[in-house]
């Protein structure tokens, strides 16, 4: 029961909404596609549900080519963002809808309902209508619908996106549970990161119409393929830089990549000879300290403003270039520098992402991720 | 909670989720520090000037006396007039001039009329509101303007294109007249005319709900594996069935008015191509008032209980409308 989409392209008149995907759903795999709204992924899985036809491309759901067969073919479980149940039925009937259609005999309808809605902890539901129920309800019986008919694959369109965040958390929670007992092939499309990272367990990272990176959770957190996926993904923030004869420097500053990131650094130096870099520096990854530093290159900056956030600090620091880097340190420490507004301090890059862009070539940004 | 430079990485979903929360609300360099919400300030009522009282009462008499003195005078008067009228030799003659040959048939064909025109439109009427709302084409904006047209144009001008198309020169007057099939001065062309002038009502009605219900349940329905058939009926039709009875009702109150156009294609022949306006449009030519207005009151009467149906409809279709805003 896999899903397999292979370039597949879609273009809306003069809009490239989907470019050359393609990726492979495991059988019993959770994988998120997740991006920013606009970058194609819920244009991905209708096309996938059969909702819209793909201009290029081949789609398999369990090895089939169900690239033209119709929507109600398929045999897709598809639950959108906003419910879309059937507001003149009730719990029950939206429920046995899939099953009434395929002529299911009534007495087989009604097992799989009352089995259904003990699924979604909905027993005493049943007589209700969807505007008698909350968001995260009405939810339920969409995944309670969409599961009913037994598809072979499900695909959910942010399913969480239109509710409140601590019904979100719970319902997710519960997702993932359900999803440990019942084992379906399921696509979720997403933009909420912590969302994919708790329910996936593969990660398909879309930016504007294509793939970024397809990978585990924390492959895609620890090994950013791409300058998108490194600023996308967790909180970062983005340096710039270049390097030419064997001289690394960053945001103005001559830095000895050896000593702030190991050995990363000196392939930088031997593999590029000039230049332009990105690196992404997590806030955590950021040291900060009132003297120059003696191991390793230090970059001079000013505190501009530091909030505390329950344990955590955020420092807010201006260096000299202009630019604004956020750093998070536990309280302790901020305390034993006694670190306050407008003090000028020194910082020491504990890790980054880098990515070297060829001068000459800077039409096509090359991953040559160093770190 | 894990410490935030501790191993972000890991395979612990937890950790991960701890470091985002918090270094997400500190990302963002110009987010400003949580502020405390103000006390909500509750507004003191005023105390009201008493000296200008009757000043204010004139000034509301005279607000809500214009409309209804304006009311009385164009609705409440008229209606008032023809009543008195119909029943001024007593209501035995008001029995027998609506119950008379003349009567009889012209509410029958007028109810013909309505009848026709309404299984037309209905059935049209939702084909050309879902082409309006679901498929997209070249001119669709067009479509939705052309559809007003029966509206905009006097009926009259109407009656006038169809003894164009239907006369005894007209574009398919001689094939049809060929095959013995008679359009023109016949009932086909009274109800060909009283179908176009309220072609707009169903397609009006409908195309608002449409819209607002969306497409969500249709795909929902079609993943769940209905067929085209299926998903209108079960789905489509039970969503905009008010809407669909709001636009009858409306062509039923259009069409028993229906005069102008009916009169130019019926060729006013007594007690054949009549309907009730026109019968009392010929009572009247004959100086047989009280008869014509008996037949007035019980039309006005018609469209009174329309009226009455058409606002429970409303209250009903509404609730579509807002359901819809609702559950999307």
């Amino acid at each position: 029961m896999s899903i397999e989409a292979r370039g597949l392209s879609k273009r809306f008149g003069t809009f490239q909404a989907v470019k050359d995907v393609s990726f492979t759903v495991q059988t019993g795999e959770v994988t998120a596609l997740l991006g920013p709204s606009g970058s194609g992924k819920s244009s991905v899985l209708r096309l996938i549900a059969g909702l819209e036809l793909p201009d290029v491309g081949q789609i398999l759901i369990d090895g089939e080519d169900s690239t033209w067969s119709s929507a109600e073919r398929r045999g897709v479980g598809f639950v959108f963002q906003h419910y879309a149940l059937f507001r003149h039925m009730t719990v029950a009937e939206n429920i046995a809808f899939g099953l009434d259609v395929r002529k299911v005999p009534a007495p087989q309808v009604k097992e799989r309902v009352t089995e259904l809605l003990e699924l979604v902890q909905l027993a005493g539901y049943a007589g209700r209508f969807p505007n008698q129920l909350s968001g995260g309800q009405r939810q339920r019986v969409a995944l309670a619908r969409a599961l009913a008919p037994k598809p072979k694959v499900l695909l959910l369109d942010e399913p969480f996106g239109a509710l409140d965040a601590n019904v979100r958390a719970e319902l997710r929670a519960w997702l993932r549970r359900l999803q440990d007992e019942v084992h379906m092939t399921t696509l979720l499309v997403t933009h909420d990161q912590e969302e994919a990272m708790e329910l996936a367990d593969r990660v398909v990272v879309m930016n504007k119409g294509a793939v970024e990176q397809a990978g585990a959770p924390s492959e895609i957190y620890d090994a950013p393929a791409t300058p998108f996926v490194a600023s996308f993904i967790g909180a970062s923030n983005r340096l710039e830089g270049r390097i030419s004869a064997g001289r690394t420097e960053v945001e103005g500053c001559d830095v000895d990549w050896r000593g702030a990131l190991g050995a990363g650094g000196q392939g930088a130096r031997d593999g590029t000879t000039d230049a332009t870099i990105e690196a992404f520096v997590r806030p955590h990854e950021i040291e900060i300290r009132r003297e120059r530093g003696t191991e390793g290159p230090s970059i001079p900056a000013a505190v501009v403003r530091a909030t505390r956030l329950g344990w955590q600090v955020k420092i807010e620091l201006a260096l000299p270039t202009g630019r604004t880097l956020t750093v998070h340190q536990d309280k302790e420490a901020v305390d034993a520098l006694g670190i306050k507004a407008g003090q000028r301090v020194f910082i020491t890059l504990r890790g980054a992402k880098i990515f070297a862009r060829d001068i000459a070539a800077t039409a096509s940004p090359a991953a040559a991720q160093l770190s | 909670m894990a410490s935030p430079s501790g191993s972000v990485a890991g395979s612990g979903g937890g950790s991960i989720v701890v470091v985002w929360s918090a270094t997400d609300s500190g990302a963002i360099p110009t987010s400003a520090p949580p502020r405390l919400l103000a006390p909500s300030e509750r507004p003191s009522p005023r105390p009201r000037a008493g000296a200008r009282t009757w000043q204010r009462w004139v000034g509301r008499a005279f607000v809500l006396g214009v409309p209804l003195a304006y009311l009385a005078v164009l609705l409440v008067g008229p209606l008032l007039a023809v009543v008195a009228g119909a029943f001024a030799d007593g209501a035995g003659a008001f029995l027998g001039a609506v119950t008379s040959r003349w009567a009889l048939h012209g509410f029958a064909m007028t109810a013909l009329m309505s009848g026709v025109a309404i299984v037309f439109n209905t059935v049209f009427g939702v084909a050309i509101a879902w082409t309006i709302c679901r498929d997209r084409f070249p001119g669709r904006a067009a479509l939705g303007g052309l559809v007003d047209l029966p509206f905009a144009v006097s009926p009259v001008v109407v009656g006038l294109m169809a003894m164009l198309l239907f006369g005894r020169q007209g574009w398919f007057g001689p094939a049809l007249a060929a095959r013995g099939i008679r359009v023109l001065f016949a009932w086909p062309a009274m109800a060909l005319v009283t179908t176009f002038v309220s072609l707009p009502c169903v397609v009006r009605e409908v195309t608002p709900v449409l819209e607002a219900i969306g497409v969500n349940e249709e795909e929902a329905a079609r993943t769940l594996g209905a067929s085209r058939a299926q998903t209108f009926w079960r789905v489509v039709l039970p969503n905009i069935r008010w809407g669909i009875l709001y636009g009858i009702a409306l062509t039923a109150a259009r069409t028993l008015g229906e005069f102008g156009g009916v009169l130019l294609v019926s060729g006013g022949l007594a007690g054949k191509t009549e309907t009730a306006t026109l019968v009392i449009y010929r009572h009247l030519e004959e100086r047989q008032d009280q008869a014509a207005q008996a037949i007035a009151v019980v039309l006005a009467m018609a469209s009174i209980l329309l009226l009455l149906a058409m606002e429970l409809l409303k209250t009903k279709r509404d609730r579509d409308l807002d359901s819809a805003g609702r559950t999307r």
